[in-house]
């Protein structure tokens, strides 16, 4: 059976007294891919930046309830330590335009003052590099600034930053919205490998890479989880006609 | 109405089309089988291009919307159907035409008392009937009705077992009714797959409709 790896109990997000996220209540297996869809504005980008406590760093925003994370409620835990632990991958690719693609990989470790042996940091980059499939591209330009990269590598090199901080899981906001088809996907396979060792959560408008990507969708609807199952089931027969209105693409 | 439905619409109206095509196919084949009509027959055998046409536009314009509208939920479920339908329709249409042909090749008129023997004529009036109730199941999304097809099919089905008894007996007492015996008999069998195939489609009605898999499943067919 698998296994939880993060939970969400009774949920809720607010900015000021804007309730956006709704007594939400999910569990993410393990080494799966989840897709989070919904029309603008529904909360889903909301509920992916609470997960990693990314929501709380904005002006005025509050949340309750739980998010658990191998049981332990990360609203608990410093911040800092559940970032190491949820990494995040965000719409636009955004290398640290200054720094090279090596220090663009271990940038996290430099940030959060870990120092490392030479040695340690090159095994790191490597590592990284090739679990994004990206270290065959790069490994003979790695001293060259990471916005020389195409858009498709700079995301992909921008996977690999958070990869090599070793999270869990990894949390992406639409990542391919700015892609070239061809550029979508090499990152849509790389989810395919990526969860071999990383549960990945992905908020997407594409239904299309919502059906090829993930394992479970879960589809919001103002603030609340209206549904979530396989993803082969919600794209097939969904069960609750909001779901379908709008995969069908009749929703008013 | 977005550009999808609109789509799928068209598709609806041209499968309703093709099924009044072939409800005519098979009722002018009881026709000309009961009036000796081989001009009727001839006139089916040259319709028959045209249920061709149907299946392979119907085929094309399934294929466009997947390419085009990657279609989901109901709607995925409905082009699927449809193919399969499609697929089921064109294929009475050719026992229509296989009927008309016989009409055809035959020297003279069947002998009519065969016909009553046999149940025959019955059994053409519930395939023509049965295929009715699909297309009405399908236009209206209809489910109950299309169960109830399950339960026709079995009639034809018990004139089908039948047949072969009845038709022994027939020859027993005149021998010279050896050839139409078998012309009805080839009819009768024709005329059991219509019912197989009606089946078919009401399969497809409640998948599209409930996303119900009831092929293979005669239990939960029953059950439902």
């Amino acid at each position: 059976m698998e296994s939880t790896i993060v939970k969400s109990v009774d949920y809720n997000a607010y900015f000021g007294d804007n309730h956006v996220v709704k007594n939400v209540n999910i569990d993410i297996p393990r080494n799966n891919v989840i897709a989070v869809m919904g029309p603008s504005g529904c909360g889903k980008t909301t509920f992916l930046r609470g997960i990693n406590r990314m929501h709380e760093l904005i002006p005025g925003a509050t949340a309750k309830g739980q998010i658990l994370l191998n049981g332990e409620d990360v609203l608990e835990m410093h911040p800092i330590f559940v970032r190491l632990k949820i990494g995040m991958v965000f719409q636009r690719p955004n290398p640290f335009p200054n720094l090279s693609i090596y220090d663009n990989v271990i940038a996290g470790y430099k940030l959060n003052g870990i120092k490392l042996p030479k040695a340690e940091k090159d095994k790191i980059v490597e590592h990284s590099l090739t679990r994004v499939a990206l270290w065959k591209e790069v490994k003979d330009s790695l001293t060259k600034k990471g916005s020389f990269l195409s858009g498709g590598q700079q995301q992909r090199l921008c996977i690999a930053r958070a990869v090599a901080m070793e999270p869990e899981v990894l949390l992406f906001d639409e990542p391919t919205s700015a892609l070239d088809p061809i550029s979508t996907s090499t990152v849509e396979e790389l989810f395919h490998e990526l969860k071999k060792n990383y549960t990945l959560i992905i908020v997407t408008h594409n239904m299309q890479q919502a059906a090829r990507v993930s394992d479970k969708t879960a589809f919001f609807y103002m603030g609340e989880l209206v549904e979530y199952d396989a993803t082969k089931q919600m794209f097939t027969n969904p069960k609750d006609t909001r779901t379908q209105n709008y995969i069908t693409g009749r929703f008013s | 109405m977005t550009q999808l439905e609109n789509e799928i619409a068209d598709i609806k109206a041209e499968v309703v089309s093709m099924w009044y095509l072939v409800e005519s196919q098979l009722k002018k084949a009881r026709t000309a089988m009961l009036h000796f009509d081989r001009d009727l027959a001839r006139e089916i055998v040259l319709k028959e291009k045209r249920v061709n046409a149907f299946e392979l536009k119907l085929d094309r314009d399934c294929e466009n919307i997947f390419a085009l509208y990657c279609p989901v939920a109901v709607d995925l479920r409905f082009l699927l159907a449809v193919l399969k339908i499609n697929n089921n329709l064109e294929r009475i249409g050719d026992i229509a035409d296989g009927i008309a042909k016989y009409v055809i090749e035959s020297l003279s008129d069947f002998d009519h008392k065969l016909f009553t023997n046999t149940e025959l004529i019955t059994m053409f009036d519930d395939s023509i009937s049965i295929l009715s109730d699909t297309r009405i199941a399908f236009e209206k999304e209809d489910t109950i009705l299309a169960r109830s097809i399950f339960k026709k099919d079995e009639v034809l089905d018990r004139i089908n077992a039948n047949a072969i008894k009845k038709i022994e007996d027939c020859i027993k007492t005149d021998l010279g009714m050896i050839n139409d015996a078998l012309y009805v008999l080839s009819i009768i069998r024709k005329l059991e797959r219509v019912g197989d195939q009606a089946k078919n489609i009401a399969e497809e009605i409640i998948f599209y409709i409930e996303a119900k898999v009831l092929k293979h499943n005669e239990e939960e067919a029953e059950k439902d």
